[in-house]
């Protein structure tokens, strides 16, 4: 009878330990400054290798499938694709000149790139490599947020302050609308009615209607003990289900929580310095940020919004982006 | 007032005692009896206990408050990640209630002695190390509910630990209050009356507390003075702290152990050393001024 209670307490035990995050996901991570991809296991939270990449690699994204990650190498102005399996350079795509951050649509054949010093936004198409169009925005275009039926495309430009809603068939701008001092970053929520704006210098994030296309909301941000001008909101990540938004803040070095119903913040979570993007894992469970001055990431638990860890990469991280399987 | 009822501790204690007659149930009665005299007496001092949770909590919710964001500049073991100031210093703070506790319990001995309560305690046929200890295993208890009652409202205000940290933590602090009474009950053996103890308080426990890594951790003490990291570093203090940081967080630091571990068996057998009533220091103090 002892017997068996103590293999079911081992076996209890084991469980327990193989417990947690059920699958490993690789997340991959731009160092600005390192010219360097560092890879990361989620499940280890290790850096498994790191990989000399363009110059000055910024923007990062992932197709679909997970067998290629994008990244900007804003210094060499090219988008350089990289085979996940391999992760060596495969190609590259005409991104034009200095480019920063990029979108995806959602059925990974088109990618559409913010070109900071020309004012435009470049339309490519993956498979043929070819710029299928240039679309002129307002000045020092950053932020690109794309809504989950790939229909409208978000710009923001930073110097004119404008969210521009772009209409992805005719490549038209169809809607612009003025949010707060240097937007930084869009981003839909997963039910496409809402697009969230990050201003940088603004210090707030707003929500805007995708019909109406009015801001709805402003939200504003108060950390005890910091000083407004260091809440930078940059970074914008809604859960799959909506319900919450996490805001990284710049150089205030925490990561804001919204609830997206009552846009109240729930909660600042101390992370490392200059947090400047955000990421999933596909399973939702834990949020990873990329912390430049500090040259580290940090692991969240959503499910707490306490931070994990903090893992340390290469020089300057900038974009994450997390591999769907 | 004091020399009459020191005579008598001398004149009981001179008595040949049986000891080997006494069993473990004895011993363990007496313990219970010693431990039940010390909760009850925490439990009638009801203003002991809040001022004893009113310390670290002032530490926490004001002078925490203004150093909120200091540390966020460096992960340091056994932190994984940044936190903020006040986190740090809540292992620090257990650290201060076991200090004040345990200086406390030793200045009840003081108190003892003055009011002469201390004799039916020393007439016992226990051996006199079997007493002090117990008195000290008493003042630990006491200490430690302290602590978990301050960990609870820590928690409360958002200074949150692993939940299995709350367990870890138990040794840590049972080993550490044990030191920190054993060095409170070798200084009040030092101590003739109780008007000096509050002297001792200030050349002990203060220098013990900011000489630590309690509120700081010793890299920023090692930047701004080297001597004084090497003293924060022999500081049994510093270890004591060290030893619950780690353990909070599922970690044993081995080092903080050791360093724990030696610095106790040191002042219990000081301790019980300068108790003992042939050769410890109180005879001596006797036999210069006459009154213990």
């Amino acid at each position: 009878m002892r017997k068996q209670l103590y293999s079911a307490a081992a076996a209890a035990i084991a469980v327990g330990l193989a417990g947690g995050p059920a699958f490993a996901y690789t997340a991959y991570v731009s160092n600005e400054k390192g010219n360097s991809m560092s890879i990361v296991d989620t499940t280890t939270m290790k850096v498994v290798k790191t990989v000399d990449v363009g110059q000055r690699p910024r923007g990062i994204t992932i197709s679909p499938d997970g067998k290629f990650v994008y990244l900007c190498a804003s210094d060499d102005d090219q988008v350089q694709v990289i085979d996940t399996s391999t992760l060596e350079m495969v190609g590259s795509l005409p991104s034009g000149p200095d480019p920063e951050l990029f979108v995806l649509s959602p059925d990974g054949k088109t990618l559409y790139v913010a070109n900071e010093d020309d004012n435009l936004v470049t339309v490519i198409d993956i498979a043929s490599k070819q710029v299928l169009a240039e679309i002129p925005v307002g000045v020092e275009p950053e932020g690109m947020g794309i809504s989950p039926d790939g229909k409208t495309l978000v710009n923001t430009s930073e110097t004119t302050s404008m969210a521009h809603f772009i209409d992805t068939e005719t490549h038209e701008v169809t809607d612009s609308v003025l949010v707060d001092t240097r937007p930084r970053f869009a981003e839909f929520t997963p039910d496409g009615s809402q697009v969230w704006v990050s201003a940088e210098v603004g210090g707030t994030v707003s929500v805007i209607d995708n019909k109406t296309r009015q801001v709805v909301k402003k939200i504003n941000f108060a950390i005890p003990g910091l000083r407004a001008e260091t809440i930078q909101p940059v970074g914008v990540s809604i859960t799959a289900d909506g319900k919450k938004a996490y805001i990284a803040l710049g150089p205030a070095n925490h990561v804001a929580v919204v609830d997206t119903k009552t846009y109240e913040v729930e909660k600042y979570i101390l992370v490392g310095q200059r947090v400047w993007h955000l990421a999933f894992t596909p399973d939702q469970k834990t949020l990873i940020t990329t912390n430049g001055n500090s040259n580290d990431i940090t692991f969240i638990d959503t499910a707490t919004d306490e931070p994990v860890q903090s893992v340390t990469v290469g020089q300057q991280p900038w974009g994450v982006v997390i591999s769907p399987k | 007032m004091t020399s009459e009822p020191a005579a008598r501790i001398d004149s009981a204690s001179a008595v040949p005692i049986p000891s080997r007659a006494l069993g473990f149930g004895q011993y363990a009665i007496c313990l219970s009896g010693i431990m039940l005299r010390e909760g009850l007496r925490f439990l009638h001092q009801r203003e002991r206990f809040i001022a004893a949770l009113v310390r670290p909590l002032l530490w926490l919710f004001i002078f925490a408050a203004g150093f909120r964001q200091v540390l966020g500049v460096s992960i340091i073991p056994p932190y994984k990640t940044y936190v903020l100031y006040e986190v740090y210093i809540t292992p620090g703070l257990c650290g201060m209630i076991l200090l004040f506790s345990g200086m406390q319990s030793s200045l009840s001995m003081v108190y003892d002695r003055e009011m002469g309560n201390m004799r039916t305690l020393l007439v016992s046929p226990f051996p006199r190390w079997f007493l002090l200890v117990s008195k000290m295993l008493a003042g630990v208890v006491v200490s430690i509910a302290q602590v978990y009652a301050f960990l609870v409202i820590a928690r409360l205000w958002g200074v949150k630990g692993p939940a299995m940290g709350y367990l870890y933590i138990l040794p840590a602090l049972f080993l550490s209050g044990l030191m920190l009474c054993a060095l409170g009950m070798l200084l009040s053996s030092m101590i003739k009356q109780l008007e000096n103890f509050a002297g001792i308080m200030n050349f002990v426990i203060f220098p013990a507390y900011f000489a630590s890594s309690a509120l700081y951790p010793l890299w920023f003490i090692q930047q701004g003075s080297p001597p004084l990291y090497r003293i924060c570093l022999v500081n049994p203090f510093t270890h004591a702290v060290e030893l619950i940081r780690f353990a909070f967080y599922g970690e044993l630091n081995w080092i903080s152990l050791g360093v724990v571990a030696g610095y106790t068996i040191v002042f219990l057998a000081g301790a019980i050393f300068a108790y003992d009533p042939s050769r410890g220091l109180m005879t001596r103090k006797q036999d210069r001024g006459g009154n213990g």
